[in-house]
């Protein structure tokens, strides 16, 4: 069991009221809030040891390298890389795809060349390989989804072909909450000689992982959406991948020897960190890891178990409201997306509430969720719908704020009960 | 009225679960879509002008209540209108919604008044500009006697 009101007086943003109302923050899934120690790393770097590095030999910039190096070894052990440097920082998880896309996969896809995704991908998981498909003629296959909301695992064993090269997979969905079997899924993948990469910016903040034991060949995530601060994200891949690719962004600190019409790479993770880095965000990241792991990262799943069983039955109970997601705290992360309708007009036919309006309406109730497509266009294509709401949890939300929000969600009804 | 009940007046729910001017005209009828990527709101507006008067307007939307029912709105504010009048329209409703402080209109905007409540939500503001930036340009098409590109907000 967390202790939530002590976790919470970590948090200075989420004492306050929004219309008057104490702030009910749902939005974990697009960003997580920030520690004290978080914020206080960055400031504190800029206060006392600002200073490039990997250059200087001054006393600051050996200092902030050491601070930085650090958080490679903290983010290895955290996801339980063998090495340090299989771990690569970059701006954010999208960046960290396409870091894929680009530097293996214009090396390693050809014509006819197949990479399999899924139906419920973040378009930061399909618009590079959409790119990279399209440049190598290659194809793109989708693992379907069920009407559970999970993944058609029957499916998958005809979809991986001798031709997929690529299997990329969302460790957990940020619209539907489903935590996909990675494991299960990378196993398949390497029967088939394709490599696999997970994209963990949902699932990593919220259930972490073993990537020795899931077995991906590349894993993508953000800093973020576990505590830490924005610009920062990460790309693990297996060294032996690293090394035989090209670098994705050249200039400075990724190489070796530069002549004029020449250059030679460092090695590996440098090589693909071109250019001076998001140094205090990435120290600050190291204590948001620090945080969790102070936490445990198995007391953060069964928090948000906790917390998701109880926001799936209280909005089961509610009338004219649809989920969108497998119902079950098992298979599902602490996301719930749905959708409301409104019995109204003469003919009580009953009309859809759009997500926006449902999130302008919660706001007023001091409750902060997303409404939209959640940058998954092609899934909300496939369920018929133009978005949903999402309510998202973390490791400071509580009952009593699911509580406001079903509250809330009443007050929607009440202005759409006037049609 | 609570600000709440303000942005949601009853004209705006009752034009959103009854819209107006609903469907699509045939050819040579002008035709002009409109989108809001961002909140995936779309539009299709079809407008069909004679001697500088606009005859008849049909409307498809996808969207919010907003959104809708300002195109809904819009589409009874300009039915039968010159276009001379229609820009004097456009022009005091989007003073209403883009100027700061308190606005007085030069024409009578009738119902369009009701949508003023959505000042106070500026994330929302788009969606009840999108059908009249379309209407703009299908109007600068007609003018011009273009073919009218596709409306995309930012």
């Amino acid at each position: 069991m967390l202790n939530v009101q002590k976790i919470r007086e970590d948090f200075p943003i989420l004492n306050q009221k929004i219309h008057d109302k104490p702030l009910a923050y749902l939005d974990n899934g697009s960003t997580s809030q920030k520690p004290k120690v978080v914020i206080d790393a960055i400031t504190n770097y800029y206060n006392w040891y600002n200073s490039n590095i990997h250059r200087g030999i001054h006393t600051l910039s050996e200092k902030a390298t050491e601070a930085y190096e650090n958080v490679r070894k903290i983010v290895a052990d955290f996801i339980k890389a063998p090495d340090p440097e299989e771990i690569i920082f970059t701006r954010n998880a999208t960046e960290a795809v396409n870091l894929v896309a680009y530097a293996w996969g214009r090396k390693n896809i050809s014509t006819g060349d197949e990479i399999l995704l899924t139906e419920m991908e973040h378009h930061s998981n399909l618009i590079p390989w959409q790119i990279l498909a399209k440049e190598k003629k290659a194809v793109l296959r989708f693992i379907p989804i069920t009407q559970n909301f999970t993944l058609d695992l029957d499916k998958i064993e005809d979809l991986i072909t001798s031709k997929t090269k690529l299997v990329a997979v969302t460790q957990m969905s940020n619209v539907l909450g489903t935590i996909n079997p990675v494991k299960k899924i990378a196993g398949l993948a390497h029967k088939a000689k394709a490599l696999f990469l997970i994209d963990g910016a949902q699932g990593v903040p919220h259930s972490g992982i073993d990537v020795a034991n899931v077995n991906c060949d590349f894993l993508a995530f953000t800093a973020h959406k576990m505590l830490g601060p924005t610009g920062v994200g990460v790309l693990y891949g297996k060294k032996k991948l690293l090394e035989e690719m090209d670098p994705f962004i050249a200039g400075g600190s990724m190489i070796l020897e530069v002549w004029q019409d020449r250059a030679t790479w460092n090695k590996v993770p440098y090589k693909y960190e071109a250019g001076t880095p998001n140094i205090a965000d990435v120290i600050a990241f190291g204590e948001a890891i620090k945080y969790l792991q102070n936490i445990g990262m198995e007391n953060v799943r069964n928090h948000e178990k906790e917390l998701t069983a109880y926001a799936l039955k209280k909005l089961c109970e509610t009338e004219d409201l649809t989920i969108y997601g497998p119902k079950n705290p098992e298979l599902q992360g602490g996301i719930i997306s749905f959708n409301f309708s409104a019995k109204g007009g003469s003919d009580s036919v009953g009309i859809d509430i759009h997500p926006h309006d449902v999130g302008t309406i919660v706001d007023q109730e001091g409750v902060a969720i997303r409404a939209g497509h959640h940058c998954c266009q092609p899934l909300m294509r496939k369920l018929g719908i133009p978005g949903t709401a999402r309510a998202s949890f973390y490791i400071y939300n509580t009952k009593e704020e699911i509580d406001q929000l079903t509250f809330a969600l009443g007050k929607v009804k009440e202005v759409f009960a006037r049609l | 009225m609570s600000a709440i009940e303000d942005l949601y007046r009853e004209i705006i729910l009752d034009h959103y679960s009854s819209p107006r001017n609903r469907g699509e005209l045939p050819a040579p009828a002008l035709k002009i879509e409109g989108a809001n990527p961002l909140c995936g709101d779309e539009l299709v507006l079809y407008i069909e002008e004679k001697d500088g008067q606009i005859k008849q307007v049909k409307i498809n939307t996808k969207g919010c209540s907003i959104s809708q029912a300002s195109a809904s709105l819009m589409t009874e504010a300009i039915v039968g209108k010159k276009i001379e009048e229609i820009q004097k329209i456009i022009e005091n409703f989007k003073d209403m919604m883009l100027k700061d402080g308190s606005f007085t209109p030069t024409v009578d905007l009738g119902d369009l008044e009701v949508l003023e409540g959505v000042k106070k939500y500026p994330v929302r503001i788009k969606c009840a500009l999108l059908a009249w930036n379309t209407l703009i340009e299908g109007l600068k098409a007609l003018q011009n006697h273009k073919k009218p590109e596709p409306v995309v907000m930012e």
